[in-house]
C-alpha cells in the first residue's frame, strides 16, 4: 500500500493530518510507510495535481475524491465532515474508508 | 510587525460588502471594537465564522462592534475577491461589517499573520486582546472562549483573563 501525504508549509493543518493518519494506520494494524512531500511552488502544485494542503492519497487515490477536483493551488484544503461542518483535515471516517 | 498590547488602533477607511465605506471613526461610540482578519477561502475561517457571527450578534446588544477585514491577494486567491466577499457575506448572513483591504495597507499597519485573527480594542481603542477566537476550530470541543472572555472583561473595564493567544488559521496572502 502506497500512502502519500502532500502538504504546503503555509497551511498549519498537515501535522494534525499526519497524526490522524498515523493513528488510523495504527488502529488498523497497518504497517505502511507514509511518503511525505512538501509542495513549494504553484508549478509543482499543478504538476502534482495538488488541490490544497493537506492532500492524502492511498495507492494514488485521493481520500476525498470530490475535493480532489479543485484546481491546483497553494491553499489550505477544505474538507466536509459528515454533518456538513468544514474542516482543514479529512475526517477519521474518510481515512478509514480510504484504507479499508 | 504586529500591534502589541496597549497599542492604539490604526485608522482605516475601507469599502464594505454592504456598498458603504467604513472607517475606524465610525465605531467611536462602541465601548469595544474587534477587528478580525478574515477571508473567504480558508477552512479555518469557515469553521469559525459561525461563531464570529454569533459573537457579533450577542455583543451588539451591549454596544460592542465586530469588523472583519479581508486583505488577501485576490490575484493568487480569486476566491477572496471583493465580489466573492459580497456573495459569501450574503449567503452566510454575516452579522458584522466585512471590509476589503485591497492594497493591504491596513494589514501592514496591524500586522496579522493568520485568518482568523482577532484584535480587540477597548473604548480608548487600545489593544486589549490579540489572537484566536477560542481554543478549537471544532465548535463542539471548545473549552476556552478567549474572545468572549476578553469582550466581557473589556466591557466591564477589566483586563482580559488571557490577553494574547497564538492565532490558528491560514496565512495572510501577501502580494
Amino acid at each position: 500500500m502506497k500512502i502519500e501525504l502532500l502538504y504546503w508549509e503555509g497551511c498549519p493543518s498537515h501535522p494534525e493530518a499526519d497524526e490522524l493518519l498515523q493513528s488510523v494506520l495504527a488502529a488498523r494494524g497497518l504497517q505502511a510507510t507514509i511518503e511525505r512531500h512538501e509542495v513549494m511552488t504553484q508549478q509543482e502544485a499543478e504538476r502534482l495535481r495538488f488541490p490544497g494542503s493537506p492532500t492524502i492519497r492511498v495507492d494514488g487515490r485521493d481520500v476525498d475524491p470530490e475535493g480532489a477536483r479543485s484546481p491546483p493551488a497553494l491553499n489550505c484544503r477544505i474538507y466536509y465532515l459528515s454533518d456538513g461542518r468544514v474542516s482543514p483535515v479529512p475526517s477519521r471516517e474518510q481515512l478509514e474508508e480510504a484504507l479499508a | 510587525m504586529t500591534l502589541t498590547l496597549g497599542s492604539q488602533a490604526s485608522p482605516f477607511d475601507l469599502p464594505g460588502v454592504d456598498g458603504r465605506k467604513h472607517s475606524l471613526d465610525e465605531y467611536d461610540e462602541a465601548p469595544a471594537l474587534a477587528v478580525i482578519w478574515s477571508c473567504n477561502h480558508c477552512p479555518y475561517v469557515q469553521a469559525w465564522e459561525g461563531r464570529m457571527t454569533q459573537i457579533a450578534s450577542d455583543y451588539a446588544e451591549l454596544g460592542a462592534r465586530v469588523v472583519a477585514i479581508n486583505s488577501n491577494d485576490a490575484t493568487s486567491h480569486p476566491g477572496d475577491s471583493f465580489e466573492e466577499m459580497k456573495t459569501r457575506a450574503e449567503r452566510e448572513g454575516f452579522s458584522f461589517d466585512y471590509l476589503h483591504d485591497e492594497d493591504q495597507s491596513v494589514a501592514q499597519a496591524y500586522g496579522p499573520s493568520r485568518t482568523p485573527e482577532v484584535f480587540l480594542f477597548d473604548r480608548e481603542r487600545k489593544l486589549r486582546y490579540h489572537g484566536a477566537i477560542d481554543d478549537s476550530r471544532d465548535d463542539q470541543a471548545v473549552v476556552e472562549n478567549y474572545f468572549r472572555d476578553a469582550l466581557d472583561a473589556v466591557l466591564d473595564g477589566r483586563e482580559p483573563p488571557v490577553s494574547e493567544t497564538p492565532p490558528v488559521g491560514c496565512s495572510v496572502k501577501w502580494r
